[in-house]
């Protein structure tokens, strides 16, 4: 018998940077096997995003770009455009892609680039040391939302999905999340649906992971799971929005 | 093949192709949206790419993935659109990839106006995005000229793995005139495999290839830093270009100008001339990497008196001109903005005014 838990091809040896309870990692894991299992290991090129995955290309084993703040999405276009044949994904954390990014995702999504976005939603900006995203639950306290963050002054927290879900353009848009092992499986069946309609130069895919953030959420690991199902998954809920005509 | 009458907007996009470049992206903007309308018929019989971007922003960031994959892009635009790509540009030189951008100046600051301009000398060439970048700037005097350097631009940016960009003014992309495009100017892309995220499995090494920017340890961004500057340096060793006129008299006065403005300079100078007053000319051709030596070595002629730098700009090459000439001549500037363009009448009374006062 062969080992039943064995290193995906495409993912390094290199020990990652993340905080100990960041879902990035596993994230990692399931595109790596994801890629993987498709056998496009060959012709992938991912695109690191301006957040705590800057390094992503440390942890793959694959051609990487890394991009500007936001500005992955553009990237792809790019590629897709002059190399159709390449398998191109951007990694995108909230602020990079629901913030900074906006324009270039929507534009992106609605011209039904045939990329594929991991979004990666943990509600609040990583890498810069916890400030407010435009995904910041109302009430949650960042470094820039002291006294919690204020709707009314605001406004509420963006759904992504939803929104890329509302474009005329066809495409597979889908929110899942990794927070606890009951829900990986679904989460990797999205990811792999996402790239085999990539692959089928169907349409333009994306999957938000709704993840953790203990460290700049001022929790322990174990806690940090509990307010992402409380709360996270109350306001963001999980499922398929959009998937392309048959 | 003979010559066709091409305005200078359209001859830039058939350039491209002719050099071979079959991929553009763009966002339209005034003084030169002819050349994505041109393209947008033209690369789909050709067999290339065409894109209208949402951004300016986005566009600098549809070519650097392009480019970054070993694919040939450029783009063109204007003042404004180029402020906007800077953040991008600075990537993109920062990753060391060969983008062509064109920029055809417009007045400025701010929405400033559409007329031909030469605004935009600083930030094509001290920068415009941060860090510390070049990039090689070439500005064409003529439509002719235009198609030459768009051609060669590509193995140039290719040659320094650095974005090259072609620096024009409104009347160069209005402009008609009866172009050529020299078949010897068509060049093959280079091999990228070294270095392009164009799938492993194309490459016979298959082993990781990254385009980035980021470099976390200060020795190794000093290092990248030294790597960049090498190349710069480079530029200024191969590839400066400049065209003297008039340079063969015993000059009073010389001019540095460039673009259109010195194709206004030139019939100052043929007039002052037949008046009996000879007047030199350097018109550089790239302006980075700088004409340095030609024109310091153009200004201690002991004939000549003054240097004077005339712009459609408040002053900006005047500077470099300064630091070339050393303080060994004065050095003076001419210039307007906003869209009229400075007459021949206007400049020889600045020439002879300053012949009056010595
Ligand atoms: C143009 C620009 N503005 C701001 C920053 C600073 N910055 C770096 S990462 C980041 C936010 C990242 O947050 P997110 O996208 O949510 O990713 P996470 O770190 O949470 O994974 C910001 C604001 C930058 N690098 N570039
Ligand atoms: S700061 Fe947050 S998102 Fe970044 S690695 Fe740590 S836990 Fe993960």
């Amino acid at each position: 018998m062969g080992k039943a838990f064995k290193r995906p091809e495409s993912l390094s040896e290199n020990h990652t940077h993340y905080c100990p309870g960041c879902t990035h990692g596993v994230i990692h894991r399931l595109v790596a096997e994801v890629i993987d299992e498709l056998g496009i290991r060959g012709r992938t090129v991912g695109i690191a995003p301006v957040g705590c995955a800057v390094l992503a290309y440390n942890y793959f084993t694959f051609d990487f770009q890394e991009a500007a703040h936001g500005r992955a999405p553009a990237m792809a276009t790019g590629i897709k455009r002059v190399r159709p044949d390449l398998m191109v994904f951007t990694y995108q954390g909230d602020g990079d892609l629901a913030s900074i990014g906006m324009g270039e995702i929507i534009h992106a999504a609605n011209r039904g680039e045939k990329f594929t976005t991991i979004f990666v939603n943990n509600a609040v900006y990583g890498m810069t040391g916890g400030q407010m995203a435009p995904t910041t639950m109302p009430g949650q306290r960042t470094t820039t939302t002291p006294f919690g963050r204020d709707a009314e002054s605001i406004g509420m927290p963006v759904k992504m999905a939803e929104l890329l879900a509302a474009l005329e353009t066809p495409g597979y848009i889908a929110r899942q999340t990794v927070i606890r092992p009951k829900y990986i499986v679904r989460a990797k069946k999205a990811i792999k649906k996402a790239f085999t309609y990539q692959m089928e130069n169907r349409c333009f895919s994306l999957v938000e992971l709704i993840s953790t953030c203990p460290t700049n959420w001022g929790l322990t690991p174990a806690e940090a799971v509990n307010w992402a199902e409380d709360t996270l998954l109350s306001y963001y809920k999980l499922g398929e929005y959009k998937t392309p005509p048959e | 093949m003979g010559k066709v009458l091409m305005k200078g907007n359209e001859a830039i996009g058939e350039a491209a192709i002719r050099a071979g470049c079959l991929n553009y992206f763009a966002y339209p903007i005034t003084p030169q949206s002819e050349v994505a309308e041109y393209l947008s018929r033209r690369m789909p019989e050709v067999g290339g790419m065409f894109l209208q971007g949402e951004s300016e922003v986005a566009v600098a960031y549809m070519l650097f993935g392009a480019s970054a994959c070993g694919e040939r892009v450029f783009t063109t635009s204007s003042s404004p659109g180029i402020s906007l790509m800077s953040e991008g540009i600075s990537y993109v030189a920062g990753a060391q990839c060969p983008v062509v951008f064109v920029n055809i100046i417009r007045g400025g600051p701010g929405l400033g106006g559409i007329l031909p301009s030469q605004g935009d000398y600083f930030q094509a060439t001290k920068g415009g995005g941060h860090g510390d970048y070049r990039l090689l700037v070439m500005a064409p005097a003529s439509v002719q000229e235009t198609v030459e350097m768009v051609m060669m631009a590509f193995p140039l940016a290719e040659k320094y793995r650095n974005p090259v960009m072609i620096l024009g003014d409104g009347l160069i992309g209005q402009m008609m005139e009866p172009v050529e495009f020299p078949d010897h100017l068509r060049t093959e892309p280079t091999n990228k495999d070294d270095w392009a995220t164009n799938g492993m499995d194309t490459r016979k090494d298959n082993k990781q290839n990254l385009v980035k920017s980021l470099y976390l340890d200060p020795t190794q961004l000093n290092d990248h830093n030294l790597l960049l500057k090498a190349k710069y340096e480079r530029m200024k060793q191969e590839d400066v270009r400049y065209e003297p006129y008039n340079t063969d008299t015993d000059y009073k006065v010389l001019i540095i100008s460039y673009g259109t403005m010195s194709r206004v300079c030139r019939t100052a100078i043929d007039n002052l001339k037949a008046e009996g007053l000879e007047v030199g000319m350097i018109r550089p051709q790239t302006l980075f990497p700088f004409p340095e030596k030609a024109i310091h070595d153009a200004a201690i002629k002991e004939s000549c008196k003054a240097v004077i730098s005339i712009e459609m700009s408040m002053g900006q090459m005047v500077e470099d001109v300064e630091r070339c000439v050393q303080g060994k001549r004065p050095v003076e500037w001419y210039g307007k903005c906003g869209g009229d363009v400075p007459t021949p009448e206007e400049i020889m009374d600045v020439v002879r005014n300053w012949k009056l006062e010595t």
